[in-house]
């Protein structure tokens, strides 16, 4: 298994990339995203880690929904008239 | 592997148009020749998304064994393929038009792209999105279908494998339709058909390993001279505000005043 801090690497890329297309602009979830990951910064418990690891990737996935519900109700209103 | 046999490529090919990003509000350029494109966020059509996530799943039922997205345009669509591929496409195959040409590119040059690709690559289906969100022209699918001359299957909202044909629900007006379709056919895709995967980070990065050939319309045989004249590109009318009426007798004579009763 990686390392754990290629795996923290990992999810602030990931994150990053997903909040290139948040509906509040880049910036705003960048900015946040940042913050969230400086203020954690100092936490050396392998356990808390871990939680704020499995935080991050539930993130990711909320997101990912987020993004396709966004677009899927955007088609539906615009193609739709039932919608 | 039904009746194909256990040999037998089952290839798809997948349109995928570059297209302006559907949470930008487009403008329309000051001389009403088109619309703002420099600098705009572009992306997958998303009828195309749904199209690739159909193949992919295809190929996850063994049905498909190979998947080629295909992109017409200027370099920057080799991005959109990408994104085809990190999705689960094979392998990209990016036509080249260069700007100027592409501005007058329409369905039926795109459509006898498809066509000679489809009988180049020995293809078994082609699944495009119906319509692209820029210009909804929702014609690709049906003119490919008949430069070919295979059967079709539009606005597919379910597509089913029974031996040796296809079983697809058809979005039609007030319902459902159920067609059987003999392969190879074209079929293009409605909303409901799935939801299509998000291309994640690590696909992405994938997908760079993944092989683009590049062709031109001429190494086709195609010829992609103007047929259609844009004269010119407005923005919808603005809708007019409203006014709040106090009571029934300033609505009586509200309407009479725009002439709507005697």
């Amino acid at each position: 298994m990686a390392s754990v801090r290629s795996r923290v690497i990992w999810l602030y890329k990931n994150l990053h990339y997903l909040g290139k297309e948040y509906p509040k602009g880049q910036e705003y979830f960048h900015d946040r995203l940042k913050a969230a990951f400086l203020k954690n910064k100092d936490v050396k418990d392998p356990e808390q880690i871990e939680m704020l690891l499995a935080r991050g990737e539930y993130v990711m996935k909320e997101l990912e929904a987020l993004y396709k519900l966004r677009k899927y109700r955007a088609m539906k209103q615009r193609y739709y008239a039932d919608a | 592997m039904g009746v194909l046999g256990p040999k037998m490529a089952f290839r798809v090919l997948v349109g995928c148009k570059r297209v302006i990003d559907y949470a930008v509000k487009v403008r329309v350029k000051p001389d009403k020749t088109g619309v703002v494109t420099d600098g705009v966020k572009h992306s997958l059509n998303p009828f195309d998304e749904i199209a690739i996530e159909e193949a992919v799943r295809l190929k996850e039922k063994k049905i498909a064994t190979e998947i080629v997205a295909v992109s017409c345009g200027p370099p920057k669509c080799q991005e959109v393929l990408r994104t085809a591929l990190a999705m689960g496409a094979d392998r990209g195959i990016h036509i080249e038009v260069p700007d100027e040409e592409y501005a007058s590119l329409q369905p039926i040059h795109v459509s006898k792209i498809l066509a000679k690709l489809a009988a180049q690559e020995e293809a078994s289906m082609i699944i495009v999105g119906k319509q692209a969100i820029d210009d909804d022209c929702n014609q690709t699918a049906q003119m490919t279908a008949a430069f070919l001359d295979w059967p079709q299957a539009t606005f597919a909202s379910k597509i089913e494998k029974t031996n040796g044909d296809l079983l697809v629900t058809r979005e039609v007006d007030g319902g459902l339709e159920t067609i059987k379709v003999k392969l190879p056919a074209v079929l293009s895709t409605d909303l409901r058909l799935n939801e299509p995967r998000y291309a994640t980070l690590p696909n992405i990065m994938k997908a760079k390993k993944k092989k683009i050939d590049k062709k031109k319309p001429a190494d086709l045989g195609v010829d992609i001279t103007q047929h259609v004249e844009v004269l010119k590109v407005e923005e919808p009318p603005v809708r007019q505000a409203g006014v709040i009426i106090e009571n029934a007798e300033q609505l009586v004579s509200k309407l009479r005043e725009a002439g709507h009763i005697q």
